[in-house]
């Protein structure tokens, strides 16, 4: 029932399997189990949205696959190569699975074209002058000629999200995962965000692992919704966005956009009030 | 480059915006307020506790004549000695403080095996006021110079190398997760992520440094130095010149103050993106 | 402060890892300074001053003897004194400067131009203007903490969240229940650390003025542990001058923590973070 199309224009790697994760944490001696049994097969090139509320472990799946914490147990794959499991409870960062935080990581004391250049500058493999040019095309492609120079401290939020959207493709990874990013923009800014990413995805399709709380977000994005529940977090609800790519903003107003979007807000407002009469803190 | 004009265009810009408020006049009145209490408690009501203070108008016509009475105004050479020579004991010692300490901050703050062993070590030392070094110095060091330089250092030394290392600290950990996943090394992110993110808190920390080595030098000079503007004070209170004391003490205030703007100012420029990212945010 | 999270970070390991350099320290210094003796070569610096096991030796001697105890009890007289001064000036002179513009714009610049003369430049000055000795020290030591004091506590005022202010006076608050019950407590941390640093600075003043005074000369009630060191010196027991040091830093470290305990005590709300 996946809504990919099934043609050349998918990529062949990048899948991740997640199998029956669980991560416990052990902040001051209380065990706090954030990832309770979780499963989640991701094929090649999709754009998962992973939806729950807040503090529900969401953040906490993302950093276990991009490597930053380990598992208690389970597997991780990718492309049926082992990430990480038992024996290897933590995987290695690296430039197949990017991150684009929440906040923001693009270093302030880099130019914007620095700092998309980092990736490879840092592998060393290509020339510099190949880099910078390579760089450049993909910063004009991006709509983001004429900030090169600029430092990130300089341009509006919206602008270095693209910037360090661009940073991370740069690299050619098989997946991009992003934390919530851009929760922190208003949502004028937020539409003209979601087209530019389509935008950058058709051209360079790479596995999407999203994560956010917004349905609209999730539903105009993505090819599958996940539904969390509140911590600890398990699939709840997987949701199929069978709207056709590419996609613009007169889908928002669609019929069928109405419908996926009732179906999935019973559930997501089911676990949020859970989330809420918990007391849960922000993750 | 069009970066560097803006930056002075604002320069300009807060220079005359300054000049309009009513900010200059009140700290006229500030200054005319110290000076007059000054000459009117020594000079003119003649107070009972200030008779054997230095009169106002008796340090000005010293500072300033061609021939003082005491043997040091603007016009003497010897003057400009001391001058020179307390500066040179400032910049060996400052020096030498920022080119150990920076480093060794960089390094405990970096890695937590390191920092385990040495700043215990550190911490045993720190609270030593360096001023009890002064025996000890004078024992270790022959000379009278090199015990006045190690004191100096020693001050500089731990203010440099804690604020350096607390300022490693205080980067937001998401820059290195990021420099990682796109495949930078340890290594690579040490210089790429940790250097940079850590000058805006070296250069307050230097500013501090510099602060504290001339509380030092003074201190040492006072105690065992010859030449130098701590020499100048305590020697002129010896003779009985007290209108030098307190030439030597405005000497010292500003010269401290414009060593301390040198570091200030070096900062700024080496943090390009710091003062671009401030100006913007209004400040 | 990132110091305290350091210190709570303490595994076993870690304790283990740093005692072993202090171990390592100790050794060197032992070896360094019996050079002479064992090895017939006086090794540079380190050759020069008395071995651990000889300064344990003389501090057996110091600690029966009163006249020790004695100077720490004046040093922290005088350290706690000289603080009390500063804090008691210092915090409401940098409230009303954060508060009153004008008389910051005043106040301000003439204190940042007095500023970078370092506390014991003001010596002389001190000495030739108050009448006893232990005054002068004093007044050195209040300025030593002063500056810090007073510019700590502005930057805290200066960070105070506008929207607490919006927050009050859009529930009808007056002027005064503003300060006493959103800037006061918004600045407490911030005087807290620069009660901390001060403090350290006030060490630093109150034993240099006791070295540098000779301690006990012209009607001042002399001795400290700077005072102490000194004489130490000057009287050719080089133990002592080492023991000294230590007993400085050991008493700054105690009232350092003092401090912080104190200042805990008045922000109870830190500790939840």
């Amino acid at each position: 029932m996946s809504t990919l199309p099934k043609d050349d224009s998918m990529p062949t790697t990048g899948a991740i399997r997640i199998e029956d994760v669980v991560k416990v944490y052990d902040p001051d001696g209380a065990a706090v189990m954030a990832v309770d049994h979780c499963s989640i097969d991701i094929p090649a090139g999709e754009i998962c949205m992973i939806v729950g509320p807040s503090g529900c472990g969401k953040t906490t799946l993302l950093n276990t696959i991009a490597g930053f914490h380990g598992l208690t147990s389970g597997h991780i794959y990718l492309d049926d190569e082992i990430l990480c499991g038992p024996g290897k409870e933590k995987a290695e960062p690296g430039s197949d699975r990017i991150v684009v935080f929440q906040n923001g990581a693009l270093f302030p004391w880099k130019t914007n074209l620095d700092n998309i250049a980092f990736g490879p500058m840092m592998a060393g493999k290509l020339s510099k002058s190949e880099i910078y040019d390579k760089a450049r095309k993909m910063m004009i492609d991006a709509g983001l000629e004429g900030t090169e120079d600029s430092f990130p401290g300089e341009v509006s939020s919206g602008l270095r999200r693209r910037v360090e959207i661009v940073r991370a493709l740069m690299n050619e990874p098989k997946v991009l995962l992003f934390d919530e990013p851009y929760r922190a923009l208003d949502s004028l800014t937020k539409s003209v965000m979601h087209e530019a990413l389509l935008e950058i995805y058709y051209k360079n399709k790479v596995t999407i692992f999203f994560i956010t709380h917004d349905l609209e977000e999730a539903i105009f994005l993505g090819h599958r919704l996940i539904i969390m529940s509140s911590r600890p977090c398990r699939p709840k609800k997987i949701v199929e966005v069978d709207i056709p790519h590419p996609r613009d903003y007169s889908v928002l107003t669609s019929p069928r956009f109405r419908e996926i979007m009732n179906e999935a807000k019973v559930v997501v407002n089911e676990e949020a009030r859970k989330a809420f009469e918990a007391g849960e803190k922000e993750g | 480059m069009s970066q560097s004009n803006t930056t002075m265009n604002l320069t300009m810009y807060r220079i005359s915006s300054w000049l309009k408020s009513p900010k200059p006049y009140l700290m006229f009145i500030g200054f005319g307020c110290v000076l007059s209490f000054w000459y009117f408690s020594v000079e003119v009501w003649k107070l009972p506790r200030f008779q054997d203070m230095p009169a106002l108008t008796e340090v000005f016509t010293e500072w300033f004549s061609e021939d003082p009475y005491y043997g040091l105004s603007v016009y003497t050479p010897e003057y400009y000695k001391h001058i020179g020579i307390s500066l040179r004991r400032i910049a060996y010692a400052f020096f030498l403080a920022t080119a150990l300490g920076v480093p060794l901050g960089l390094f405990l703050g970096w890695s937590q095996k390191l920092r385990e062993y040495i700043f215990p070590l550190f911490e045993l030392f720190r609270p030593i006021p360096v001023l009890a070094w002064v025996p000890l110095a004078i024992i270790i060091f022959s000379g009278s110079e090199t015990p006045v330089i190690f004191l100096t250092f020693l001050a500089s030394f731990f203010a440099t190398t804690l604020n350096t290392m607390l300022g490693v600290e205080s980067i937001d950990e998401e820059y290195s997760r990021a420099a990682y996943c796109l495949g930078a090394s340890r290594w690579q992110t040490f210089v790429h992520v940790v250097v940079p993110g850590a000058m805006p808190f070296i250069f307050t920390g230097l500013q501090i440094s510099i602060g504290v080595a001339w509380f030092s030098l003074v201190a040492g000079e006072m105690v065992s130095g010859q030449y130098g503007l701590g020499y100048i004070i305590n020697t002129a209170y010896i003779m009985v010149q007290y209108s030098q004391i307190v030439i030597g003490m405005i000497t010292l205030g500003i010269i401290g103050y414009t060593t301390s703007a040198m570091v200030r100012v070096a900062g700024d420029y080496m943090m390009q993106w710091r003062v671009r990212e401030l100006a913007l945010s209004g400040d | 402060m990132n110091l305290n999270k350091l210190k709570s970070k303490f595994s076993a390991r870690a304790t283990l890892r740093g005692l072993l350099a202090i171990v390592i320290f100790l050794l060197i210094w032992e070896v360094g300074a019996r050079s002479l003796d064992l090895f017939g070569y006086r090794v540079p610096f380190i050759g020069l001053i008395p071995p651990p096991t000889a300064v344990l030796d003389s501090w057996q001697g110091l600690i029966v003897d009163p006249s020790y105890w004695q100077s720490w009890y004046m040093s922290f007289l005088r350290v706690f004194a000289g603080f009390l001064a500063a804090m008691v000036i210092g915090i409401p002179l940098g409230l009303y400067m954060a508060i009153n513009r004008t008389f910051y714009g005043i106040a301000f610049p003439s204190f940042e131009i007095l500023r970078p003369i370092p506390p014991l430049a003001w010596v002389p000055a001190s000495i030739i203007f108050w009448p006893t000795q232990e005054m002068s020290i004093a007044f050195v030591t209040f300025l030593g903490a002063f500056y810090t004091i007073v510019i700590n506590v502005l930057g805290g005022a200066k960070s105070i969240n506008k929207q607490y202010l919006q927050a009050a006076q859009s529930m009808g608050a007056s002027q005064g229940d503003i300060f006493r019950r959103i800037v006061l407590p918004a600045t407490l941390p911030s005087i807290v650390v620069g009660s901390a640093v001060g403090m350290g600075i006030t060490w630093e003043v109150v034993v240099a003025a006791e070295m540098i005074s000779g301690g006990g000369s012209s009607g001042g009630a002399g001795g400290g542990l700077g005072f102490f060191i000194w004489s130490s010196y000057v009287g050719g027991s080089y133990e002592q001058i080492i023991v000294g040091m230590i007993s400085i830093g050991i008493a700054g470290f105690i009232s350092s923590e003092l401090l912080r305990q104190l200042g805990g005590f008045f922000t109870p709300w830190l500790k939840t973070r």
